[in-house]
């Protein structure tokens, strides 16, 4: 069943709504890359949130005004409003007061989100209100979605990633260097405005998918994630959309077998597996390589010193120093030196001397920079430049009267 | 001479140095807040000059920079450069900013940040080229980074990072250079690459600004120095401007008179 839906077999709707779901993920992957990026990542919660309010009053006017009051535009554009308003809150608690922006998030947050379920409590005792599903909001559902609400759902993913492709210079821009970027005349407050109206985009056409709770985790694990597999961000990008993209996919498919299941919640847990993943095993960032790079580092370090020890005649005093010099055949046990430990010594101690000269010396200036006590010589400088160290090495000192 | 006469000299002279400046900042005041940071401040920095803006701590050095370029919204003042106004002259100034303001674990290499320099060039769609690199790659060559190029950001040391500043900055090809602190925390070899490029740059007629903290090494880097202590203090040749009295007058109590005697020419 699950192979089903996961390879689109589970008929023309659900289909759809799987497809729709993952250029939803691919968008809102590469958006949360630049509020990730940006450190705003928490304003996307509070944005999330605070579509709720709009959603319940959407609801009772079109109900009002005779209509059923499911239709997802009405909906959406309500979720925007109230979202909009919500962000305005944000800047003005935040430019205008002393708050500061996580304690303006907080606030704004909860009570925008306490108003809404007021507003949905109360729809529930209208007699429209019984059947409206408006829960399906919280937590996200594909069940019963229309044809046209999944057409809703990817032109809009597909409209929001083609602005931020479009935008996407500036914006890194200003998520490095906001003054650089202020001083080459680009609208600082204007492109986070941009940004910010993208993430709310996102967020109101993911509301129906992913649910207003949750959508937040589709906007920050993808770029989360990525992060660990690329150190630029075209590539952050990439990773962000084909995380997102994912999630989604899975989300839907999986939610299209289980109806009950609301599909926010498994598009997070398809998420998170993907991040943990990453921050175990990804090459350059994960725990595992960190954990490995810093143990050979160690290793660099002790045969360094234990070789400088060995080349000046001390004895070893740490145990682990011993027992690598040992494993890699340059000790004995009883700490003497093997003949190719010697001959390793003796480099040692003979790079030492010329980085303590290319140290004194002004012309080596530059390269001396670069000295760490584990550098190797050779990698700084050429042959030609150690045989001048060498030379003065050799050469007897100036005798200062 | 009249006073007529008197005020129409006057008059034109001023005109004349606003207009013939690399950068004129009249009546500039800044406020976070309802303290003002920098308040009511002139300079006048002529062409092909090398100015160090010094004084003390929370003097307003980098805000008044910062001001002049529009990146922070002033109270009140102007700032044009070379008579016009800074908005439509961007592409003449190169702004190096205080390496600590950004996050260098940023995704980036070395070389992207230098194209970053080019971004007016590229505007929002254009494609990144083969010359932009060739520009960027001969840019960070100016400042001895050519081999960090492909480098992430988060591997530099401060001194690197203060070069691929500079190194944005050439990628500009402006003719006011602005820069903030560009000797915080270097160490004495990018110090010394850092202030070859600036004399470079002096001597192919460009101008050069730069906020400094350092008093020993003002006379061996600098021919005019602008001392602020939120209003101005003293402005004009090393000579005439950096001496004990305005030293003393910049800083207060904060400078052993010693110490005065010994960092200014003036003495």
């Amino acid at each position: 069943m699950l192979w089903h839906a996961l390879t689109l077999q589970l008929g023309y709707n659900a289909t759809l709504v799987t497809l729709g779901a993952m250029l939803l993920g691919i968008a809102a992957g590469v958006t949360g890359t630049f509020l990730f990026l940006r450190k705003r990542a928490l304003v996307s919660d509070a944005i999330s949130h605070a579509t709720l309010p709009g959603v319940g009053i959407a609801f009772i006017i079109m109900v009002a005004l005779g209509g059923d009051g499911r239709s997802l535009i009405g909906l959406m554009l309500g979720s925007a409003a109230s979202a909009w308003l919500g962000l305005l809150c944000i800047g003005f608690l935040t430019r205008r007061t002393r708050l500061a922006e996580d304690a303006a998030i907080g606030a704004v947050l909860s009570v925008f989100f306490g108003i809404g379920i007021v507003f949905l409590t109360f729809i529930q005792t209208m007699s429209e209100g019984r059947q409206a599903g408006l829960e399906g909001f919280l937590l996200g559902s594909t069940a019963g979605m229309l044809f046209s609400d999944t057409v809703i759902i990817a032109v809009g993913g597909a409209l929001v990633l083609l602005a931020v492709i479009a935008f996407r210079r500036p914006l890194s821009a200003v998520a490095f260097d906001p003054e650089f970027a202020a001083s080459r005349g680009l609208n600082v407050a204007r492109l986070d405005l941009i940004m910010m109206g993208l993430v709310m985009a996102i967020t109101v056409v993911g509301l129906k998918i992913v649910g207003l709770i949750l959508i937040v985790a589709l906007l920050i694990i993808p770029a989360v994630t990525a992060r660990f597999w690329s150190e630029r961000v075209t590539g952050v990008l990439w990773v962000a959309g084909i995380v997102g993209g994912l999630a989604g996919y899975t989300g839907a498919a999986v939610s299209a077998i289980a109806p009950a299941l609301p599909t926010g919640p498994v598009i997070v847990l398809f998420l998170f597996a993907m991040f943990a993943l990453s921050l175990l095993f990804a090459p350059a960032r994960g725990v595992l390589a960190a954990v490995l790079k810093h143990l050979s580092f160690q290793r660099r370090v002790h045969i360094r010193q234990g070789l400088l020890a060995l080349a000046q005649g001390q004895p070893i005093y740490e145990k682990l120093t011993l027992r690598l010099l040992q494993r890699a055949g340059l000790a004995r046990a009883d700490g003497v030196a093997t003949q190719d430990g010697k001959a390793r010594a003796a480099k040692a101690l003979r790079d030492e001397t010329r980085w303590q000269m290319a140290r004194s010396r002004e012309e080596f200036a530059l390269a001396a920079t670069f000295y760490d006590g584990l550098t190797e010589i050779e990698s700084v400088l050429t042959g030609d430049q150690i045989h001048e160290l060498d030379r003065l090495i050799g050469a007897p000192k100036a005798v200062h009267s | 001479m009249t006073a007529i006469e008197l005020a129409t000299s006057n008059g034109t002279h001023m005109a004349e140095t606003a207009n013939d400046a690399a950068l004129a900042i009249r009546g500039m005041t800044v406020s976070y807040g309802q303290k003002p940071a920098v308040f009511s401040v002139d300079m006048t920095v002529p062409v092909g000059s090398m100015t160090a803006i010094i004084g003390p701590n929370g003097a307003g050095k980098s805000t008044l920079l910062k001001a002049a370029l529009g990146v922070i919204k002033p109270l009140a003042g102007t700032a044009h450069v070379f008579g016009q106004p800074v908005s439509t002259s961007r592409e003449r100034i190169a702004y190096v900013p205080q390496r600590a303001s950004v996050d260098w674990d940023f995704p980036t290499r070395v070389i992207d940040v230098v194209l970053m320099g080019l971004y007016r060039e590229l505007g929002l769609l254009g494609r990144l080229r083969g010359a932009h690199k060739a520009k960027a790659m001969d840019c960070l060559e100016r400042v001895g980074m050519q081999d960090f190029a492909t480098r992430q950001i988060g591997q530099l040391s401060g001194g690197q990072q203060q070069r691929v500043f500079l190194s944005r900055a050439l990628a500009q090809n402006a003719d006011l250079y602005l820069l903030d602190e560009p000797f915080a925390g270097v160490d004495a070899a990018t110090e010394k690459a850092i202030i070859d490029v600036l004399q470079t740059l002096q001597s192919s007629g460009k101008t050069v600004v730069a906020v400094h903290h350092d008093l020993s090494t003002v006379c061996d880097y600098f021919d005019r120095v602008f001392l602020i202590n939120t209003t101005r203090v003293a402005e004009g040749s090393i000579k005439d401007a950096f001496t004990p009295q305005t030293l003393q007058e910049a800083y207060g109590g904060r400078l052993a008179t010693g110490q005065l005697g010994q960092t200014a020419l003036g003495a």
